[in-house]
């Protein structure tokens, strides 16, 4: 298991290195210039120059990767230009909201998802569990940017039970929930439909072994066989593709907090595309994909976890 | 019709749905019930009529004609991204699986890796480098087509490598190249046709959401994506903008998720038995 670990650990870390070689590498070879884009074309040479050099554009490429990347292992991302203040202290400021958005959204997909699943395995061939494949094969065409138009339309314009965006900051928690209220589903929703047919698909794996028929014939009851048995051995795949839809709803945030004016690391990595902030961009682009790559991590360590059996195997 | 009742139900309706986008966008290119981009703010806000079907908008451009022109932008940037994807993609499948030992590892953990930037970052990227634009969002949606047509290209082919068919080429002492174009590629066709038709529905997405942020298409050209975020600002005002635009990107995606689904049963009854 240690062995394993360290592998992983290992292969984590040269991922995110990789990760932050292409990102440097997109922001600063492409063929545009970072001064023309910041300044203008009608800019000045003499203000272009002086810009190049506040930038450290004249250094050699891999001397600028290398002190933008020995900043980053500090926590140093720099000085944002729009904004004139360090960027790690913009995304600590905006990192608790885009991080409690993604988390929820992900556990109460996890939830709808087991429960209409489950649901739709047991009642296999049945009116509900064509209604519950019905239901997924339409969320999952539905974009989750729509979806929160509409939310907001019957729960903010119409019902006028929830707020239709913006966030009142962290210091009255019940505010605060209440704005995350609507995101959190949108996000959630659209997730929970590609979910529930993964986990409906691994149930009826499962349903069809042997220990299953035996569980049943020692005369335990059915949702007990059901959602002790069964769903436990049918976590797999389902935890695979949690893994992958962390991803979806880390970046999903991105579009979600732009609906819902909310002032997170979505909103502020607009704010620096139309400032042509691009150290900002830059950083948070990072951000983002390690939170990607190591959300895939933590479901190779996790799948050990639930499937003992696979330890002998990966070790 | 024999033939006809024996095809599964959601190939029929997504192959429906398909055609009614498909019909749209073309007809879009020759007739609109009015020029889509003509602003006439006297008649703004108008509900539905026999002159404008679905209304007008804050704009006073007529809703349906709108809606039309952005059936051809979404369809247009599906095709050229999944086509431009796909054959990157297929290509490096092909080659990896006929490399096979350390080139086909290489290849697939490139493939791995590309996993980290979907395709939202990877416009922003380049929204910020070059400032957003239409091109942006086809390069964005075209690369993360790349490592998915790579890696069901690459399953499909070794597949067929193990056939006696191509061992019988290659102890003829053909090429790993032309076995690869003669016996490979038809065999793996189905796979990666499928495989294009469900990443439509995906680049359908993807468009509407890159344009709704203001990263793909920009104006005056119509896209449902930028209609939404036209309709946000005017949620209490004219809530019907926020509606017609989202029916027709569901409608959309669902038909290429159906027909995808449909096909896969059609080519691969193994996988229709399971369910």
């Amino acid at each position: 298991m240690l062995l394993f670990l360290a592998k992983r650990t290992t292969g984590l870390l040269a991922t995110l290195l990789a990760v932050s070689v292409v990102v440097f590498l997109v922001m600063n070879v492409l063929p545009g210039d970072p001064v023309l884009v910041i300044l203008g074309i009608d800019s000045t040479p003499d203000a272009q120059a002086v810009l190049r050099e506040q930038l450290g554009l004249n250094a050699p490429l891999l001397d600028r990767y290398l002190i933008w990347i020995a900043g980053v292992a500090r926590g140093d991302f720099g000085t944002s230009h729009s904004f004139g203040v360090p960027v790690a202290g913009l995304i600590a400021e905006r990192l608790p909201l885009t991080l409690s958005l993604a988390l929820s959204a992900t556990l109460l997909t996890v939830v709808l998802a087991l429960a209409l699943g489950v649901f739709a395995a047991s009642n296999h061939r049945k009116a509900g569990d064509w209604g519950v494949m019905t239901l997924s094969q339409l969320g999952i065409a539905v974009p989750a940017f729509w979806l929160s138009m509409l939310l907001v339309l019957l729960f903010a314009v119409r019902l006028r039970w929830l707020p239709p965006g913006g966030f009142p900051g962290w210091s009255d928690p019940a505010a605060a929930a209440r704005a995350l209220v609507l995101p959190t589903v949108a996000l959630a929703l659209v997730q929970a439909a590609v979910l529930a047919r993964v986990t409906r698909s691994s149930m009826l794996e499962v349903l069809r072994l042997d220990f299953t028929r035996t569980a049943l014939a020692t005369g335990l009851s059915r949702s007990r066989v059901l959602w002790r048995h069964v769903l436990p051995n049918a976590l797999v795949p389902v935890v695979t593709i949690v893994g992958m839809q962390f991803a979806n709803v880390v970046t999903g945030t991105i579009v979600i907090e732009n609906v819902f004016y909310l002032p997170g690391l979505g909103r502020l990595i607009f704010q620096a595309i139309s400032n042509r902030d691009l150290l900002t961009v830059q950083a948070l682009v990072l951000m983002f994909a390690a939170i990607v790559v190591t959300a895939n991590f933590v479901v190779d360590i996790l799948y050990v976890l639930i499937d003992p059996r696979l330890r002998g195997r990966l070790a | 019709m024999m033939r006809m009742r024996s095809l599964p139900v959601n190939l029929l309706l997504g192959a429906a749905l398909v055609a009614a986008l498909t019909l749209a966008a073309l007809l879009s290119l020759v007739w609109t019930p009015h020029p889509f981009a003509a602003i006439d703010v006297a008649n703004r806000f108008q509900g539905p009529s026999a002159e404008h079907w679905l209304g007008t908008d804050q704009l006073g451009r007529d809703v349906v004609s709108q809606l039309m022109a952005g059936a051809r932008t979404s369809v247009a940037i599906a095709f050229v991204a999944v086509v431009l994807g796909g054959s990157v993609g297929t290509a490096l499948g092909l080659f990896a699986s006929a490399a096979g030992d350390f080139v086909e590892d290489a290849v697939m953990r490139l493939a791995d890796f590309s996993f980290a930037f979907p395709a939202l970052l990877f416009a922003i990227m380049l929204a910020a480098v070059f400032g957003p634009s239409l091109a942006n969002a086809v390069v964005a949606i075209a690369f993360i087509n790349v490592p998915v047509f790579a890696r069901v290209a690459r399953a499909a082919a070794n597949q067929v490598w193990t056939r006696e068919f191509t061992l019988a080429s290659r102890v003829a002492g053909r090429s790993g190249f032309s076995i690869t174009v003669d016996h490979i590629l038809p065999n793996v066709a189905a796979a990666v046709i499928v495989q294009a038709t469900i990443e439509f529905a995906v680049a359908i997405l993807a468009e509407a959401a890159l344009s709704y942020l203001g990263l793909g298409v920009q104006p005056p050209a119509a896209s449902w994506g930028r209609m939404l975020s036209e309709a946000q600002t005017l949620l209490y005002l004219a809530p019907q903008l926020a509606i017609y635009p989202g029916l027709c990107i569901v409608a959309a995606v669902l038909g290429f998720n159906l027909l995808g689904d449909g096909l896969r049963d059609v080519t691969d009854p193994r996988l229709s038995r399971r369910q």
